[in-house]
């Protein structure tokens, strides 16, 4: 009877199991678009289905022989001495060692094709942004536009964004789950990621590393438009004014949880470099640490 | 006077730990009158707290972890509560200040002062029994270890009422835990607790490592040690290469924030990476300190509960030794995103495979062990069922994160959350719940309620699919961990399930309470007289339940592996009447590691307030009881040669024990006589 309740018990456990995939394939990273999300949904699938191949039997014989081979059962044949065969021996060292000698490959090739520096495959030469993490805002510099936002970006689909990233203060990680990688964000240090959005939509993004008290609301959007809506874009902001200079990013620097979004038609004093090389040393006030 | 300590320290606009503030002391103070009027004190302080016999103080880490699991799965529930409300628009009803408080300390308490204590109470107990010895290598240093541990669970206990404790994580990385950014006393309360506890584990690993290398029965060769002291052993020899690490990179950020060094800030040369590199050279084979004792409990119970012995010894301990020293080769695929190149995250990532193997390995020996077995479902062989099939998922997880671009996506995520509560209570809870089960008759003299016991097993294994399957599927739909609030509402539902799943694993905690209960009540019933209730096959079950404070009164001569088993079938009798009884010595009881540990809870509250002049106070004391001791001449007792005889009379077993596969429960023939309390009648 218990092993019956198992039994059903793993039949519920599958069914809710396969809603709750099918709920996630709807979004996040199941549901890429951009080539580096579905190299990496391709493989997470490949690399699932492989050890499925196997933790699937071990699950199956571990109840099966936990089952057959009960005290009660009298068909079942009983080795009170059995403790070693060689062949058996072999095979369960050889079944791990086979599995992860092709997920070695996958991870050995995959961190090389998908190494975040590494400039995406494109015809079209990459677009530049710069990312600082800020105390709880993410600030987009576009070097070649001169324009700077905060909490979302624009960008053309089909080209690949080449995003050079740090932080002003603590670390975050820099994360949009519908275009793959994510990287760090860090103070003085400089990281780099290749993404591309390949459809025309908005992406949320997000720090997925604990920052501090304003940190669930560190949030922003990528949106997607065409290569026309793009340099519409750009002109836009240009002509709405607003600057990023030395004084309106020591502003921005404080810590803020829960902001809008903000547009900065011109950028100045070239805020990136001053944040990249470690030239300026924030520190939270008891209050702001709150 | 008082360095930064003022009334503002207690939260008193906090109904929240206000009304926890009351509850405890409630509870304490009950706890305290009933001792009182019981007139419970003295034979508290003789029998337990200055005791230095390695099955009291395995007992009350047990007890430690209990206690400290209460308050760790209450942090949890709050985190699931929070979680279920707070979606689209909502806050939820705890701000990030007291939720980013929890969630640090839910981690640090499950590793540090549930978990730890779990393996390390396991390993205390069982060690010596195991390998037929008297006690551990350095008894009054394992009686410091424990109090130390303990010092370390009061000061983390103290920071709820008085001050705060860390909003960082429970690994407090900087710069976010650096006096820049985090002012208050919470990373203090965090790093003086943990480098008291941290000493206490050290001291504990050495303690335990010696004793399994030096004390070991005559003719118990490595080759003829269960597998638990194998996997005791690798655990303990990781504590003492990884611990000094954890006590050095704590020490530099102490440094940092106590004395303006620059070891991990973000200006004058600091390196936050720095400390996130030490931090998991610690971490990860922290990880293995857990699991591996774990991984001994099951093999012991899967070979006892099969009537087998375990399959492939000699893979099982090639095995765990394989994953003991690539333990310490792994640390880095915990940041694949900092950006070390391909390179680097590819052979991290390839080197955090090759663990797998090993553990499939083992997954597959346990298989192999119930194949031709005679399987009794006993509620231990119901945690070892559970933790392979939950294991295996999880391990699938883990190495799936392994692969550099995978965990690009995951990393960080409720994905991972998922994975490593699927390893933390697949593996170590599971493995400290059997162990528990497995090993408390040897402890008390009787067996907990069995169908309890299997009570508690389905909430907890239900409990924990309903809880964190949601949260696979929810890190996969880009969800962050520690977020105090979500933007997306469909979510929520799945948030709810994991609440619900919290919500069953709490009435496994609260059955676990009532199983012991309910036993305490009927252990006249489930008296274990025969001192072997599981028909097992190693020594431990070769002495009566409980075993006296000698363990051994003839230490044992072991002549092959399953050492007991062997004993049985060879019909030696159990307990043969020696003709001669001699005077036995063992280490007097001290109060010492109570002492040091007063001392230390001072000398670490004072640093967290700066109240430097009381630091110095603490500090002095502890060292002057050390001294104390060390100067110590009078350090051993005299078990009386009768007192031994008379112990030895009172247990023997009339009839001879059954033949290896007989019936599992033996108390109908053995006799009734009364028990004499020799163990603690001799001490006294």
């Amino acid at each position: 009877m218990e092993a019956e309740s198992r039994r059903s018990w793993g039949r519920n456990v599958g069914i809710v199991c396969g809603c709750l995939l099918l709920a996630s394939c709807r979004e996040g990273v199941l549901d890429p678009h951009g080539p580096v999300g579905q190299l990496e949904r391709v493989i997470l699938g490949d690399a699932t289905a492989i050890m499925l191949a196997v933790v699937i039997p071990v699950i199956v014989l571990t109840l099966a022989f936990a089952w057959w081979f009960r005290a009660g059962n009298k068909r079942a044949s009983y080795r009170p001495e059995w403790e070693y065969a060689g062949r058996i021996e072999l095979i369960i060292w050889a079944i791990p060692a086979l599995v992860v000698l092709f997920l070695g490959g996958i991870a050995w090739i995959g961190s090389h094709d998908l190494d975040p520096p590494k400039p995406l495959e494109s015809a079209a030469s990459p677009l530049e942004v710069e990312v600082v993490s800020l105390d709880w805002r993410w600030l987009f510099i576009y070097p070649r536009q001169g324009v700077a936002t905060v909490n979302y970006l624009v960008v053309p689909t089909g080209v690949p964004v080449h995003f050079r990233l740090t932080s002003t203060s603590v670390m975050n990680s820099f994360f949009i789950p519908q275009l793959g990688s994510q990287i760090y964000t860090m103070a003085g240090m400089t990281t780099q990621l290749n993404l591309r959005a390949d459809k025309p939509g908005s992406y949320s993004g997000l720090s997925a590393q604990f920052s501090g008290p304003g940190f669930s609301d560190m949030r922003f959007t990528l949106r997607a438009e065409s290569a026309e809506g793009f340099s519409t874009w750009i002109a836009q902001t240009r002509e709405r004014g607003g600057v990023l200079d030395s004084a309106s990013f020591a502003e921005l620097v404080r810590p803020t949880r829960a902001s809008g979004e903000l547009t900065y038609g011109s950028v100045r004093d070239d805020p990136f470099e001053t944040v990249a090389a470690g030239h300026l040393a924030t520190h939270w006030s008891p209050k702001e640490a709150l | 006077m008082w360095g930064r300590l003022s009334w503002g320290a207690i939260p008193f606009d906090q109904p929240i730990v206000m009304g926890t503030c009351a509850t405890i002391g409630v509870v304490l103070l009950s706890l305290f009158i009933l001792i009182t009027a019981k007139r419970g004190w003295p034979y508290l302080w003789r029998e337990w707290i200055t005791s230095v016999d390695h099955k009291r103080i395995g007992v009350m880490y047990m007890i430690l972890g209990l206690v400290m699991l209460v308050r760790g799965f209450s942090d949890a529930i709050m985190m699931r509560t929070q979680l279920a409300l707070a979606a689209g628009h909502a806050q939820g009803y705890l701000p990030p200040e007291h939720y980013d408080q929890i969630f640090s300390a839910h981690g640090t308490i499950m590793i540090f002062f549930v978990a730890m204590p779990f393996v390390i109470g396991l390993m205390n107990f069982v060690l010596p029994l195991q390998l037929g010895v008297r006690d551990v290598a350095f008894p009054v240093l394992n009686s410091v270890s424990f109090w130390l541990t303990a010092a370390g669970v009061l000061l983390v206990n103290l920071s709820l009422f008085v001050g705060e404790f860390a909003r960082t994580g429970w690994l407090a990385y900087p710069p976010l835990s650096e006096l820049a950014y985090s002012p208050g006393v919470g990373v203090d309360y965090y790093l003086w607790s943990l480098q008291l506890s941290g000493l206490g584990t050290l001291l504990s690993g050495i303690n335990l490592a010696t004793t399994i290398l030096k004390l070991r029965a005559p003719g118990m060769g490595y080759s003829r040690m269960p597998v638990f002291c194998w996997t005791a052993l690798a655990s303990n020899m990781l504590i003492v290469a990884a611990f000094p690490v954890l006590t050095a990179t704590f020490a530099m950020l102490l440094l940092d924030r106590y004395c303006g060094f620059h070891f991990f800030t973000n200006d004058l040369g600091g390196n936050p990476m720095m400390y996130v590199n030490l931090i998991w050279i610690w971490g990860h084979p922290e990880v293995y300190i857990l699991i591996l004792p774990a991984f001994g409990v099951f093999s012991e119970v899967v070979a006892t509960f099969s009537g087998k012995p375990l399959f492939g010894y000699r893979s099982m301990v090639l095995a765990t030794m394989v994953i003991c020293g690539l333990s310490f080769m792994v640390w880095l695929h915990h940041f694949f995103t900092m950006g070390a190149g391909a390179d680097v995250n590819a052979f991290f990532g390839v080197m955090t495979m090759i663990i797998a193997v090993p553990t499939g390995v083992k997954v597959f020996n346990w298989l192999f062990t119930l194949y031709a077995g005679r399987v009794q479902f006993t509620a231990p062989i119901y945690w070892t069922i559970g933790f392979i099939v939950t294991f295996v998922i999880g391990g699938m997880t883990g190495v799936l994160m392994a692969i550099p671009p995978a965990d690009f996506v995951l990393h960080n995520s409720l994905f991972l959350v998922a994975h490593f509560h699927n390893v933390a209570i697949g593996g170590v809870v599971f493995g400290a719940m059997a162990g528990y089960t497995y090993w408390f008759p040897k402890a008390f003299g009787f067996k907990l309620h069995e169908r309890l016991g299997k009570a508690v097993f389905w909430c907890w294994f239900v409990g924990f699919y309903l809880a964190f399957m949601p949260l696979y599927a929810l890190g996969l739909m880009g969800a962050t961990r520690r977020m105090q609030h979500y933007p997306d509402t469909h979510w929520q539902p799945l948030m709810l399930v994991a609440l619900a799943g919290a919500v069953v694993i709490l009435l496994g905690i609260g059955l676990t309470a009532v199983q012991l209960a309910v036993s305490i009540r009927q252990r006249h019933a489930n008296r274990d007289r025969t001192g072997d209730p599981w028909n097992a096959r190693t020594l431990e079950w070769s002495i009566p339940s409980p075993p006296p404070a000698w363990n051994f009164t003839h230490i044992p001569s072991v002549e092959r592996i399953d050492a007991y088993w062997h004993m049985k079938e060879e019909g030696v009798a159990r307990r043969a009447l020696a003709v001669s009884f001699v005077d036995l010595h063992l280490p007097r009881n001290t109060p010492v590691g109570f002492f040091v540990a007063f001392f230390v809870v001072i000398l670490g509250f004072a640093l967290i307030w700066r109240i430097y002049w009381l630091a110095a106070v603490g500090l002095v004391g502890a060292v002057t009881v050390a001294l104390v001791q060390s100067w110590r001449t009078d350090r051993e007792i005299r078990v009386p040669a009768e007192a031994v005889a008379a112990f030895e009379r009172a247990h023997a077993a009339p009839v001879p024990h059954d033949a290896p596969g007989g019936e599992l429960n033996a108390l109908e023939a053995a006799d009734d006589r009364s028990r004499v309390r020799v163990a603690s009648g001799a001490r006294s």
